[in-house]
């Protein structure tokens, strides 16, 4: 029988290892997957790749990761540490020892979309013509310059929802899947943090992610305070 | 001369251009603001770039629910009809033409368009693009709100931007506490101008050269906000 519970935090991130590739969804608290954040700190791994809309809210739940100078590379839409005192991040971006993908939001989400769904690239208007897009393939479209965006995959995705049954069918609340819909399709393993676990298959009109983009579920009630 | 417009002033001014049924992308900051001043009776849908279709007013003390957020990270309720897509798909209605107008802070705006919005070069601090490079190139029309000066009185309206561009030519107008500008073929045309101020007062603020509109009017905000 399909059941894609795991018992803790720590049981879903047993593989996580030096070297990993990890996203991880959230924006503004909804959908942040702040136990498993937390657990992605405990667990030690180091060298990682993050995919994470902003490392500010990514510290805010895992400090030690930056603290400890565990990520390697960072793909992101903001890197802009709170106050005037630089971040640990901020600080590791200067001296070379994080390099940091810095991508527009759209760009951002559109990549990790067509890395679940088989596109190896594309092109989009966005960041054509000016600095940030510098270096990347230019080509017209009707006479508009675009840039070659390529798609983003990762080892793992991490994300949080409202109610998960055992198929790894998730129902969203509110605002909570933001980029955990693409992130989940663009993961070798999806891992998905929930607020109630559903004894009985979720009804088909309850069911904004479909379990086959999901492999494991982590029953997590609270999140604590989510700061960042 | 009349005091220049506060924040809110601003926010309103530029509410009232926002039409019956626009979908509509208003910017962390100032342009937010907006929302609550469009004209009563008035039914503008706000989009929200983190997959919001109908943003309501932020919710009230007490009834914040921590999984419906804005792009700005703020506490919101959904509008009558409002629903909520996820990011890639917010992002597609964005780049594909869906929005009518955004509403953008700025740092710099040129007399041809080209927006700086995104990056300060502040000394030592990361960088932030956020939504607002994908919102620049995508909606159907970008218009800006900021101050007029920048803090220590230099100019923002300029010939040419000096940090990096978040979209080439895309504005097409500026709402300042002192002035509404609009970016014509000819570069900025004043549409109005904070009343007793001389178009030398604003043309010694303003690094671009300004023509004005043979319709040229007074900026005027209600006072109280």
């Amino acid at each position: 029988m399909i059941d894609k519970r795991v018992d803790s935090i720590e049981a879903a991130l047993i593989d996580v290892r030096d070297g990993t590739s990890v996203m991880i969804s959230g924006f503004g608290g909804a959908g942040t997957p702040a136990n498993l954040m937390r657990g992605l700190d405990a667990c030690g791994a180091k060298d990682l790749t993050v995919i994470v809309n902003s490392l500010r809210f990514l510290e805010g739940q895992a400090p030690g990761l930056f603290a400890e100078k565990r990520v390697k590379k960072a793909v992101c839409t903001a890197a802009r540490g709170r106050g005037k005192t630089p971040s640990d991040y901020e600080l590791q971006w200067q001296a070379g020892e994080l390099d940091i993908d810095m991508c527009p939001q759209g760009t951002f989400a559109e990549r990790i979309r067509a890395g679940g769904a088989g596109i190896p690239a594309f092109y989009t208007p966005t960041a054509a013509g000016v600095e940030l897009g510098k270096g990347k393939e230019l080509r017209l479209f009707d006479g508009r310059p675009c840039v070659l965006e390529t798609s983003l995959r990762a080892d793992f995705a991490i994300m949080r929802g409202a109610e998960a049954d055992r198929f790894g069918n998730v129902r969203f609340r509110g605002s909570q899947a933001n980029f955990g819909m693409a992130m989940a399709p663009a993961a070798d393993v999806a891992i998905v943090e929930v607020q109630a676990f559903s004894e009985t298959p979720l009804g088909p009109d309850d069911i904004d992610l479909p379990g086959v983009y999901v492999q494991r579920i982590v029953l997590a009630p609270d999140t604590g305070e989510i700061r960042g | 001369m009349v005091e220049p417009l506060s924040r809110n002033q601003i926010a309103w001014r530029a509410a009232q251009d926002l039409e019956e049924g626009m979908v509509v992308n208003l910017g962390i900051g100032m342009p937010v603001l907006a929302s609550s001043y469009a004209p009563a009776g008035r039914e503008v849908i706000y989009q929200s770039e983190n997959g919001i279709v109908g943003v309501g007013p932020e919710a009230e003390a007490g009834h914040a629910d921590p999984d419906l957020v804005d792009a700005g990270s703020r506490n919101v309720t959904l509008a009558a009809g409002g629903t909520v897509i996820d990011s890639a798909g917010a992002f597609a209605m964005i780049r594909g033409g869906h929005i009518d107008v955004t509403l953008l802070g700025g740092f710099e705006v040129a007399a041809n368009g080209d927006l700086a919005n995104w990056d300060a070069q502040v000394p030592n601090k990361g960088q932030l693009v956020g939504g607002a490079m994908d919102l620049a190139f995508g909606a159907k029309a970008v218009r800006v709100m900021m101050q007029h000066n920048t803090k220590s009185g230099g100019p923002r309206l300029l010939k040419k931007c000096s940090l990096p561009l978040t979209a080439p030519g895309c504005v097409t107008r500026i709402y300042t506490d002192l002035a509404v500008v609009d970016v014509m073929a000819q570069g900025f045309v004043v549409q109005e101008i904070l009343a007793g101020m001389s178009k030398d007062e604003l043309q010694a603020k303003t690094e671009a050269p300004l023509k004005y509109s043979n319709d040229l009017k007074a900026l005027e905000a209600p006072s109280g906000l």
